[in-house]
């Protein structure tokens, strides 16, 4: 007997069975949020953008810059943490990801650091 | 030998003390396999995200196209990067020609940003409605993030002819060359998630894509954030923070 | 998707009725090719194994390019005004020489190996993903090929092969060979960074059941650890090499010092890959002979989880260290600072594993067959190259030396001495894995003994030279300029080039092995190794689905404890050998997969991998070519994503539990 791979066989799909001893992790992939929070945490960030706009036009002094950076990581890891789904998702695609970020923030740095850039 | 075979007498609990040296890993758990965990007794454990259709058993439980998108996307990092650091460092030289100060229009930014910044949102709502098999939902929002990200590029190209033609070329100075290449650099990336968002919805319309189609809107959607996030780092480096 | 299906009534063995391979049907698209035999099943193959033997041969051509450009190199300096080279071809030469042995030997070499044995070392059935792969080897070929191509269309790229910038820009370099060396790059390096997610994710997700991450053999570990170091290395010069390029062919002042460009920042971008670079060189041989020593000396390795974690350790020390090659590029005291002592870190992990091989050796019954004695060489002479590179680490030391030939010296010493020994060692403790054959042990010890005389009189007087001031780059050296005394400049230099032929001959009887073996040779037993790990539980060379059934591993060393059973008591470990090799594999054969499934080839890796050439030629040519490539690229990328397949290509072939997977294989939306 030979397994029927054709693609005109209609399977019906919902009947997954697992094979024993499977584990179905739930924690892997959690939902996540509902899409109203999606729409809510998106308003959030236009209302964060705003005020970034803003603050750029203000005459504050030396705490402009940091200010600014400081919205900017707020709103580059909300995306990150909600709308790539990784809070909820398996910590390793987290440490994948990080570990790109944080090298490249590492030696770029660095490397900016070596032209006295931040002087 | 029937293939209606079920058990595999291959599939054994392992022995931990199974003639192992001191020399050697005992039952192979250690710290490197609670971060990438590994099923010792032969099951899989399914990543959850599509009860139909195939389950994908792999080691890590964790399908492998995801994680090749991030991977993808952490080796992205270091690539944007390098340019955002070229231009960070070239901002201030361009010598006689014009100069940021002179040219930005943040009204005209903020607003294409905020499309790029709402496409991230429609894209979510793509997933989301992917995930229901709600095919007409899924092609609604996909169409809406495709055309918001043209939005977006389309206003990146008005404001580089605008800027052209106030004096600022690509080889007019570093500043210039800096600022070009890395916008530019995004720009085509956008470019090419809108060619894949359009792709995905022709895929989808004639039953073509392969596998869990809500995963592969998916990829596609952490591809299409991701370019998001890089405009975020970029309008505040490039635009916001005075020069 | 192929299934590979055995008639039900005979019995799974070794010359028991043909396997027949049924390719997927089609849509009504393009069908997918379905030859087995001729060049067609080469071409479209997406077979890890076949693409790992097109990448060793691929590499091992560039390694004879690479080499001719050497000796001409050495040919040149053998003698006082040499005029076998120009200035110009001098420049070219030793660019192009650089670059072919690193990017294009090395780097692919490597690659092979990690192709063909690390699905295999954990148990899988081929990688993550099949035609990225077939992908990744076309494209280095393409590549290679076209940055080659430039010997004929101008002159080859003639800046270093580090490309130091406005040095390499048009005014300097006016040739097209920069471009060729640009473009080249940026193709070759799409292919490694393909490779790389791909690797990753075979290793992560294709384990077979019991395969945690510690009991994985340690070539598949330094394979990993190398791919994430190229996964984050190879954007870094893609940035720098866009920046080049574009500064080359339109226009852009990245390094225009009159408009206020510096030029460090090529040397930034260009170290900041290159460091990692140089771990991604010799990780993989460490990777190799961390499997030959323990096989060869009948002892498990010393320290398993030190060299992991040691190996790990390089591979992120490695980012902080790039620097280094900048000391005497006016960096500033806090800098050079700062880059020396995190260099000087850098050799303890790397000491680390020097210890645990010598340890695995002290106190085991040593075999000294081919491999063992070329992954003892590299012991030795990757310890010398490190000695001269902790030199070095010492900034001031380092301002002497740098740009000199005692930095020749190291690099070879830690590059030839470490990288090309541990792969000759691969090759002949997996030769008769991959090809059924054993390589002669007689033309082997000739071998190996050729190169390490020839690798030690060639690059040894150069740490000798260095220090009496001779500069790298030098295209000719004078009477007047070699010094005073017997032991000058001209005396060592000829050592060197007569160096250089022992070496040669050295390689040339590593071919004249491989071709005896190919044509005189009798099939190599089962395990003529009597060897530790996974691979060897399979046929010789593997069939195409590599498992008869994935095997369920219990321990570290599988295979070996499968042979052996520990009879020791207490904590006295004795072995007895309970079962070969051939006991082993028959067990696997008596309980084989009924059906298994594997991925068809396809025509659009080699079709996609084409289009970048194509529009390659077109920057330095004629932009409608890259129009047409850009067209080719898309219709390639479109007919991959729209091609038949009765399943996900990613998602083939999970661990077995008796033919209930492949059921479930078959359910799919």
């Amino acid at each position: 007997m030979t397994i029927d791979t054709s693609p005109a066989e209609a399977h019906d799909s919902s009947h997954h069975s697992s094979p024993p001893g499977t584990i179905h992790t739930e924690g892997g992939t959690h939902e996540g949020a509902s899409d109203f929070t999606y729409v809510k945490i998106a308003l959030a960030l236009m209302v964060l953008t705003g005020a970034e706009i803003a603050v750029s036009y203000m005459d504050i002094g030396k705490a402009q810059v940091p200010l600014l950076l400081v919205m900017m990581a707020v709103k580059f890891f909300t995306v990150v943490l909600y709308f790539m789904h990784l809070k909820y998702d398996n910590v390793l695609f987290k440490r994948l990801f990080y570990s790109g970020l944080f090298l490249a923030l590492f030696v770029y740095i660095v490397a900016l650091l070596t032209f006295h850039f931040f002087e | 030998m029937s293939d209606t075979t079920i058990t595999d007498p291959g599939v054994t609990e392992p022995d931990p003390d199974d003639g192992a040296t001191l020399d050697e890993a005992t039952d192979g758990t250690t710290l490197v396999d609670e971060v990438i965990p590994t099923a010792t007794d032969g099951s899989r454990s399914d990543d959850g995200l599509d009860h139909l259709g195939l389950a994908h058993h792999t080691s890590t439980g964790l399908s492998n196209t995801k994680l090749g998108m991030w991977l993808f996307l952490g080796s992205e990092c270091l690539m944007f990067g390098g340019l955002i650091a070229t231009y960070m460092l070239y901002r201030n030289r361009q010598g006689d020609a014009i100069g940021p100060d002179q040219l930005w229009d943040i009204p005209f930014t903020s607003a294409s940003s905020f499309c790029l910044l709402m496409s991230s949102l429609t894209m979510v709502l793509a997933v989301s409605a992917a995930k229901r098999h709600d095919d007409r939902n899924t092609r609604l929002w996909l169409i809406t993030t495709a055309s918001l990200g043209g939005l977006f590029v389309a206003g990146q190209v008005y404001e580089f002819t605008t800027f052209y033609r106030e004096g600022l070329g690509y080889t007019t100075s570093l500043f210039g060359s800096s600022f070009y290449t890395l916008t530019g650099f995004h720009g085509v990336h956008v470019s090419v998630g809108i060619m894949m968002l359009m792709a995905l919805m022709f895929m989808l319309s004639r039953n073509k894509v392969a596998g869990d189609k809500a995963e592969t809107v998916e990829m596609i959607g952490l591809y299409w954030h991701f370019v998001d996030i890089v405009w975020i780092i970029i309008f505040t480096l490039v635009y916001l923070i005075p020069a | 998707m192929a299934i590979i299906e055995r008639p039900v009534d005979a019995p799974a063995t070794d010359g028991g009725p043909a396997v027949v391979a049924t390719p997927s049907s089609s849509f009504g698209y393009l069908r997918r090719p379905v030859q087995t035999k001729g060049w067609r099943s080469w071409a479209f193959s997406v077979d890890h194994k076949k693409i790992g033997i097109m990448y060793g041969v691929t590499a091992m051509v560039f390694f004879i390019v690479g080499g001719l450009e050497a000796s001409l190199i050495r040919a040149q300096l053998a003698r006082p005004e040499g005029h076998i080279l120009s200035a110009d071809k001098y420049n070219q030469m030793f660019t192009m020489h650089a670059t072919t042995m690193v990017f294009l030997f090395v780097m692919p070499m490597a690659a092979a190996f990690a192709n063909y044995m690390i699905p295999l070392q954990i148990g899988a059935r081929d990688v993550a993903f099949p035609r990225l792969n077939a992908f990744s080897f076309w494209t280095f070929l393409f590549g290679g090929i076209f940055i080659n191509t430039s010997w004929f269309l101008g002159g080859g790229a003639d800046g270093g092969w580090f490309m130091y910038a406005p040095n390499s820009t048009t005014p300097f370099s006016p040739s097209d060979g920069v471009n060729f060396w640009t473009l080249g790059l940026l193709i070759t390096g799409v292919a490694s960074l393909a490779g790389a997610v791909n690797l990753i994710v075979t290793v992560l997700n294709m384990r077979a059941p019991g395969m945690t991450m510690m009991r994985m053999p340690i070539f598949t570990w330094m394979g990993l650890v190398t791919q994430f170091l190229l996964l984050f290395a190879m954007p870094v010069i893609t940035v720098a090499l866009f920046l080049l390029l574009f500064q080359r062919n339109y226009g852009a002042t990245f390094f225009s010092v009159q408009d206020g460009a510096d030029p460090l920042l090529w040397q930034h971008l260009f170290w900041i890959f290159g460091h990692p670079e140089v771990y991604i060189i010799v990780l993989p041989a460490f990777g190799i002979v961390s499997e030959v020593l323990p096989v060869f000396s009948r002892k498990p390795l010393f320290g398993y989880p030190f060299v992991v974690f040691s190996g790990a350790a390089i591979g992120f020390l490695g980012w902080g260290v790039w620097a280094h090659h900048m000391f005497a590029s006016g960096l500033g005291p806090i800098s050079v600072s700062v880059f020396a002592v995190a260099t000087m870190a850098i050799a303890i992990p790397t000491g680390v594993k020097i210890i645990n091989w010598t340890l695995t050796m002290w106190g085991g019954k040593l075999y000294f067959s081919t491999a063992m004695l070329f992954a003892i060489g590299l012991i030795i002479e990757f310890t010398i190259g490190g000695l001269s590179g902790v030199t070095h680490s010492v900034a001031p030391s380092d301002t002497q030396q740098t740009d000199t030939y005692y930095i020749v010296a190291h690099f070879h010493y830690v590059i030839f001495g470490g990288g090309v020994l541990g792969l000759f060692a691969g090759m002949y403790y997996w030769w008769p894995k991959v090809f059924g054959k054993l390589l002669s042990e007689t033309i082997g010890k000739w071998n190996f003994w050729f190169m390490i005389v020839g690798m030690n009189m060639t690059f040894g007087p150069m740490h000798i030279l260095g220090l009496q001031g001779q500069p790298r780059r030098m295209y000719i050296w004078t009477e007047q300029r070699a010094g005073e005394g017997f032991f000058n400049l001209a005396f060592w230099n000829l050592v060197s080039s007569i160096g250089t032929v022992v070496l040669v001959t050295g390689v040339f009887l590593f071919l004249v092995n491989v071709w005896h073996t190919t044509r005189k040779a009798p099939p190599a037993p089962a395990d003529p190794w009597d060897a530790r790990s996974l691979e060897w539980i399979t046929s010789s060379p593997p069939k195409e689905y590599n498992f008869e059934r994935t095997p369920t591993v219990h321990a570290l060393d599988e295979f070996f404890h499968r042979k052996y059973e520990d009879v020791g008591t207490g904590d006295q470990h004795e072995y007895k050998k309970v079962a070969t090799g051939e006991d082993v594999i028959a067990e696997e054969v008596a309980h084989a997969d009924a059906h298994i499934h594997l991925p068809s080839p396809s025509y659009w890796p080699i079709m996609l991998a084409l289009a970048l050439p194509i529009m390659a030629y077109g920057v330095i040519y004629h932009t409608l070519l890259i129009v047409a490539g850009a067209a080719l690229l898309i219709g390639s990328v479109f007919g991959w994503a729209l091609e038949p397949s009765t399943a996900p290509e990613s998602d083939f072939d999970p661990p077995s539990d008796g033919g209930e997977t492949s059921k479930e294989l078959a359910v799919h939306v």
